[in-house]
């Protein structure tokens, strides 16, 4: 497939969101349990919740770049029944409702900020499962067509919202930056497990489609003289990143490098080194996260691309 | 329930073309807008077609054979492209099963074309909502069209009549008739998209001699020089008697 860069925004951008959000409903359940001291004051809760409603409303805007008619998205909602897109339409504004709900709960001091954030940890959980199901669902992507699609969206999301959240406590609330970092490591490197292992897996693949099924020729040598025109068209645009092999390795080794490798030591070496770090460590993933997800799409080897091998 | 379909037959398909344009032609000037082309004069065309021929090479020189394929959307009795579709845009009607697209409620995501193996939709680069072969749904059922011509334009176009149109679910049908007798088959039958449209294969056809079609056992011109001429005054009649 060829990346959009707005998909490749949205879903990093909403997936730090979702583990932000992760991450302060987490706080509060330990800080209630009391396994760690209650963040001073609501204004932890509040600045945080509005960090993730901010950084999911971006997400919102990027999806909307990749439309071609967005004044009618709101049409997009209409097939929750079959589509995992209309799914996941309905669910990010709830999202980002009960998000900024749970921050505006905590900012005016009301009780029930456990319950709206069961019910943001629902939806944000949700969100990641449509998300990733958008992708899996699809069976001839046979890259994408796998759970490990939607467990990597989860990975992926959880482990950069942790660091966003070991970022953002490092300049808002300094007591709780050690735990975030120390648990953003250890979603960071499971990310890192759940991603390999779909590295692994996709090296793996064989085409169940080729040229002898895609023209219903069983003959083991078929060679496309002409792909019927020699201009371009949408199907020569869309479906292939028209990088080389090279590169495509390239930008492998550089977010399994950048996502993983580099946040997981600047985490592990929070302790020691000054709490500036942290801030950097989310910068440094989520570049990385976004040449993973560049990565995700220009892997996916679509079918049809077999109609297209050769202008004439 | 009727399935309307092409079922097209790649052992008489020339790869002329003559369907691409016509289908071009009919639907660029239909009710539903032009399919657009972008800079057709400029360095980088790019235009929407609804149909292409493409042409393959199969097997080692020399014995190779060169297949033409035509490639539309097969309107899949299971199509992957409809449940994906975010806003019911894209369908699948109950009454012929033609898969359509509402242009009206697209909004140009292209997730169904994502969720397409064979890469048959298309989007407008100018309207950016997503389109597709209608099986000109806008020709077939024309009041204004004499009923001869109430066919795909592709169809219409064909010169050597490769491109059959009809009800599949009908077992009485030509196209179904062509499916069974010819050996019509589905393209990446490996998803389970159950396309409607069909294909028909190439078929050798040699012509076999056997020696005795080429010198005929009882030719008579052999046997002529051996059987005694009759005489001028004799009865004659050729090749039955000599006598």
């Amino acid at each position: 497939m060829n990346p959009a860069f707005s998909v490749i925004l949205f879903t990093t951008l909403t997936g730090a969101s979702q583990g932000l959000f992760l991450a302060l409903c987490g706080a509060e359940t330990a800080a209630r349990a009391g396994a760690i001291p209650m963040p001073d004051g609501h204004r932890f809760f509040a600045l945080g919740s509005a960090v993730v409603v901010v950084l999911a409303s971006l997400g919102l805007l990027a999806s909307f770049f990749h439309l071609g008619r967005p004044k009618r998205a709101w049409r997009s909602a209409a097939m929750w029944r079959t589509s995992w897109l209309s799914r996941e339409v309905i669910v990010l504004p709830a999202f980002i409702a009960s998000s900024g709900l749970y921050g505006l709960a905590h900012y005016l001091g009301w009780r029930g900020t456990a319950i709206i954030g069961a019910l943001g940890t629902v939806l944000c959980l949700a969100l990641f499962v449509c998300t990733g199901m958008i992708y899996a669902c699809i069976k001839f992507l046979q890259e994408w067509s796998t759970p490990l699609t939607v467990v990597n969206y989860f990975m992926l999301g959880i482990g950069s919202g942790f660091t966003l959240a070991a970022a953002f406590s490092a300049l808002a609330a300094p007591d709780l930056a050690q735990a975030y970092a120390v648990t953003a490591a250890l979603f960071t490197f499971i990310g890192l497990l759940t991603r390999s292992a779909a590295l692994a897996r996709n090296a793996r693949l064989r085409p169940k489609s080729t040229l002898q099924t895609a023209i219903g020729v069983r003959h083991p040598r078929i060679v496309q003289k002409s792909q019927g025109f020699m201009g371009g068209s949408f199907n020569t645009r869309e479906f292939f990143h028209g990088k080389s092999r090279f590169f495509l390795r390239q930008v492998k080794w550089g977010f399994l490098l950048f996502a993983f490798v580099v946040p997981l030591l600047l985490l592990l070496a929070a302790g020691r080194l000054p709490m500036i770090l942290l801030p950097f460590a989310f910068l440094v993933q989520f570049v990385g996260l976004l040449a993973e997800r560049w990565f995700f799409f220009a892997e996916a080897n679509h079918p049809q691309n077999l109609y297209y091998q050769a202008i004439s | 329930m009727t399935q309307l379909a092409l079922v097209i037959d790649l052992n008489v398909c020339v790869g002329c073309h003559a369907c691409v344009t016509s289908c071009k032609e009919w639907n660029t000037s239909g009710q539903a807008g032009p399919l657009v082309d972008l800079h057709p004069y400029g360095k980088d065309p790019t235009g929407t077609f609804f149909n292409r021929v493409q042409t393959f090479e199969v097997g080692e020189f020399p014995h190779t054979e060169t297949v033409h394929f035509p490639k539309s959307c097969l309107h899949c009795e299971d199509p992957p492209c409809v449940p994906v579709c975010p806003t019911g845009a894209s369908y699948k009607r109950k009454e012929d099963g033609i898969v359509l697209v509402d242009y009206d409620k697209c909004i140009g995501c292209k997730y169904c074309a994502w969720a397409c193996p064979y890469g048959v939709r298309e989007i407008d680069e100018q309207r950016k909502e997503m389109t597709k072969c209608t099986l000109c749904v806008d020709r077939i059922y024309s009041e204004q069209l004499p009923k001869a011509d109430r066919l795909p334009a592709c169809v219409m176009a064909c010169p050597t009549n490769a491109r059959l149109f009809g009800d599949v679910h009908d077992p009485e049908s030509e196209v179904s008739r062509a499916i069974q007798e010819r050996g019509g088959y589905q393209l990446m039958p490996e998803w389970g998209t159950n396309p409607a449209n069909h294909y028909l294969p190439r078929r050798k056809t040699e012509a076999r001699f056997a020696q005795d079609q080429v010198v005929r056992a009882d030719n008579p011109l052999k046997k002529d020089g051996k059987l005694p001429k009759p005489g001028v005054d004799e009865p004659s009649l050729d090749d039955a008697t000599s006598w």
